[in-house]
């Protein structure tokens, strides 16, 4: 057993892993700063959805790993390094962070004082939309990420070498402490960096529903790299199918939940049909922008959906990869949906400069995992719960 | 020391993973008739008994989409078929509006119908007694230890095999388990009706107790009682203490036109009559005729009340000054009333007023009908005989 686990817990991931991610990266970035000169508005709203893409899987992962503790869960605990590699992105959302907060005037409205004065609904809400109380914001959440981040994976490190129970215990705790965070956290990121970009609107939901979209892309992340690394045979061969179909299980019910999120989002704005709230979905119908709307629906949940209802498909290595690589897809494509029509007078058009941001991000992630995954043990070989785990059967 | 057919060989053990070793070995050996009974679910326990997917997954979706086409075909014909409604400006076939019910109605279908078919294709009820019931092995299975029964119906039974192969697994004991002596319950126990007659007290009493008290009971009561104005009730509000208020002066119902010439006794203006004698006008005044006049002109507006005395009686109508007034005189009669007629605007249309005056105008050229007139109506019914 011992010896098992040791061969398994450190194999190390290949080089051309690493350099692909750091080659997605530089070349998107390096496009990204053509982008910026070319079209800054575009570039910049482009890095935004960037940005929140790795806040999703970052942070999402982060609430996973708390997810585990809190409930005690045993089956996830074999995977749970991996989640935690994905989680290394936090440290890094600081350094990404500061674009943003440098060029806020580029793409958020309310930063104009001009425009601010002269719009009563603006000037209201003012003393929370002002860019030091924003900049605050941003960086406490940062801080508070961080923090739990780096108590959670330490405990969990060390762990590996002493195996001491008492660290489990300390991390339940930490993530009974985090859980509550994550939420106002999240919510107000989601109200700061997306709702704000058309300071009008007003969505109570909107907090919920961008959770919904994080837990979808930090789970299909999980989802595909397992996935990936079990046809590889980089992990433990106790990790089997019915890790996979608790994985799929998961992923199908956040599926739902998104569904259900963004339909009450929208059926109570379609009902009332205000004027102050009914904007918002017009300009994601017209102009063409509908398309976008009916892809995210089939995307995000009715493909899936069907792909992953039936029982043996929960554990079928195809269907899993192929529903997680479109549901990153389709958040990324939910957040374009978001960010994109907020600036004025925009019709759907798409450029080149869409699609620098997310090659970019997608490097981010792979470079940040094989960090990791070079350095740190691939199973957490001290867990009082691994055994268990590493036998779970449906 | 027991006569009945046996009914299985039941094994109990202490530890999960002696049972799961066991079972492997029984599905190994080609049994297909056993079953496994443990206090909590063992994770791999399918896996050792071979137990292929359960089929009621697919009644479960069956039952899902049924609900999903209910809930919409409900919605489509009722609100955009059969009685559209204009509700918040939406159109009949609002989808968005339809979504909640659709959803809820799969939901409801799928899981009340596994639950049912469950119970009835995979539980077998409403089979209530299992010969494993009120045995030594059921309680040992319900406290602390893990069991497995073979039934005898199996095709490989083989008592004396499976003693040893529960044997060399461990097993802490072992049970043959007869069928119990069948049993037969009358229907109607003293014991069964007590129950019955209890039941049907009970939901009397509590029934009674929520319709009547219990809705007039704070905070029940929320609903009925109201900080609003009832209808035909007083109001502290107004001065003059009427909860009903007269409308403003002038104030024209909706799809309403006043009539000009009330009160006058003869119309300062005179009216056409729009409609023309039609068969289908005809057989309308005639339908209103009979309803509305003829209590008092009788069916053929000859005077002859039907009401013997209780009201004043008219006078015929096919009189000369009957049969000479304008159309729009009579409207005006009819609309506004004329000494001991009341007034009949309430009771009947414009249009309807309009068609009786041509049916009376029918009757009036019956009574009074000329020879040429009859020779007319002669030669029309012989040419439309043809
Ligand atoms: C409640 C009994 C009653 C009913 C019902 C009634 N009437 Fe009359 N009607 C009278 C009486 C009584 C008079 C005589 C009024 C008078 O003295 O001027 C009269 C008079 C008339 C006259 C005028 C006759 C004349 O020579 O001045 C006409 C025309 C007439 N009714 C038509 C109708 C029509 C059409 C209806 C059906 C909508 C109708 N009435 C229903 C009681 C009734």
């Amino acid at each position: 057993m011992e010896n098992n686990l040791l061969r398994y817990s450190n194999k190390a991931l290949p080089k051309r892993i690493n350099a692909a991610g750091f080659i997605l990266m530089i070349s998107g970035f390096s496009f990204g700063i053509i982008a910026y000169f070319y079209d800054a508005q575009r570039a910049l709203q482009n890095y935004l959805i960037m940005y929140l893409f790795l806040i999703s899987i970052g942070v999402g992962s982060l609430f996973l790993i708390a997810l585990e503790y809190i409930v005690n869960a045993e089956w996830s605990v074999p995977i749970r390094r991996i989640i935690e590699f994905l989680a290394s992105l936090i440290p890094y959302l600081i350094v990404l962070a500061l674009p943003l907060l440098i060029k806020l005037n580029i793409i958020f409205e309310w930063t104009h004082i001009a425009v601010v004065r002269d719009d009563k609904v603006l000037f209201d809400k003012s003393p929370y939309l002002n860019i030091t109380f924003f900049v605050v914001r941003a960086v406490v959440f940062l801080l508070i990420w961080n923090l739990f981040y780096w108590l959670i994976t330490r405990n969990s490190l060390k762990q590996d070498t002493s195996g001491d129970q008492a660290l489990t215990k300390r991390n339940i705790k930490l993530s009974a402490v985090f859980i509550p965070c994550f939420a106002i956290t999240i919510t107000f990121t989601a109200i700061d960096w997306l709702m704000s970009l058309e300071p009008h609107w007003f969505s109570t939901i909107f907090g919920i529903y961008f959770f919904s979209g994080t837990i979808v892309a930090a789970l299909s992340a999980v989802t595909l790299i397992v996935v990936l690394l079990k046809e590889n045979n980089y992990l433990h061969p106790k990790i089997i199918d019915d890790h996979l179909y608790s994985l799929g299980a998961l992923l199908f019910g956040f599926v739902n939940f998104w569904g259900y999120i963004a339909f009450a989002q929208y059926l109570l704005i379609w009902y009332a049909d205000v004027p102050e709230e009914n904007f918002w979905f017009m300009h994601r119908w017209q102009n063409g922008w509908w398309i976008v709307s009916l892809l995210l629906i089939i995307t995000h949940f009715v493909v899936p959906y069907i792909v992953l209802l039936s029982q043996p498909a929960k554990m079928d290595h195809k269907k899993l990869k192929f529903s997680a690589a479109l549901l990153l897809c389709a958040h990324i494509l939910d957040l374009f949906w978001i960010v994109m029509p907020s600036s004025q007078n925009s019709s759907f058009s798409i450029s080149w400069i869409d699609f620098v941001f997310p090659v970019a991000g997608i490097g981010i992630v792979i470079l940040a995992f094989s960090y990791k995954a070079k350095r740190e043990n691939l199973l957490p070989v001290g867990d009082p719960k691994l055994e268990r785990g590493l036998n779970f059967h449906l | 020391m027991n006569n009945n057919p046996l009914f299985a060989v039941a094994a109990v053990y202490d530890n999960p993973d002696k049972i799961i070793s066991a079972v492997t070995k029984i599905a190994n050996s080609g049994y297909r008739k056993f079953d496994v009974n443990t206090p909590y679910p063992l994770h791999g326990m399918d896996g050792a008994m071979k137990l292929k997917s359960s089929k009621l997954g697919f009644i479960t979706l069956f039952f899902g989409l049924m609900g999903a086409a209910t809930a919409l075909l409900l919605a489509w014909w009722t609100l955009s078929v059969d009685y559209p409604l204009i509700i918040g400006g939406k159109p009949f076939f609002a989808l968005p509006a339809f979504i909640p019910v659709t959803f809820e109605l799969t939901v409801l279908l799928a899981t009340v119908s596994t639950v049912i078919c469950m119970l009835t294709f995979f539980f077998r009820f409403p089979a209530n007694s299992y010969p494993i019931h009120d045995t030594q092995y059921m309680k040992d299975v319900s406290g602390d230890k893990f069991g497995v029964y073979v039934e005898a119906a199996d095709s490989r039974f083989d008592l004396t095999e499976l003693t040893i192969l529960f044997n060399e697994t461990g097993a802490v004991r072992i049970d043959q388990i007869y069928l119990p002596a069948k049993e037969v319950y009358p229907l109607f126990q003293p014991k069964f009706l007590w129950f019955l007659f209890s039941v049907f007290v009970i939901t009397s009493i509590i029934t009674y107790f929520s319709l009547n008290k219990l809705m007039y009971m704070e905070p029940f009561d929320w609903m009925a009682d109201q900080q609003k104005q009832s209808v035909q009730k007083m109001s502290a509000f107004y001065s003059d203490e009427f909860g009903m208020r007269t409308p403003v002066k002038g104030t024209v119902a909706r799809g309403f036109i006043p009539y000009k010439y009330l009160g006058q006794a003869v119309p300062a203006d005179t009216m056409k009559n729009p409609l023309p004698p039609t068969s289908s006008v005809l057989e309308l005044g005639k339908k209103k005729f009979l309803t509305f006049c003829s209590p008092c002109h009788g069916n053929f507006a000859d005077g002859d009340s039907r009401l013997r005395g209780q009201f004043v009686n008219p006078p015929s109508l096919h009189t000369n000054r009957a049969r000479t007034m304008t159309d729009g005189f009579i409207y005006h009669i009819i609309t506004n009333g004329q000494n001991a007629m009341p007034s009949y605007s309430s009771q009947v249309t414009r249009e309807e007023r309009w068609s009786i005056i041509n049916y009376l105008r029918v009757l009036q050229k019956a009574k009074n009908a000329s020879d040429a007139d009859l020779k007319m109506a002669k030669k029309e019914s012989v040419s439309d005989g043809k």
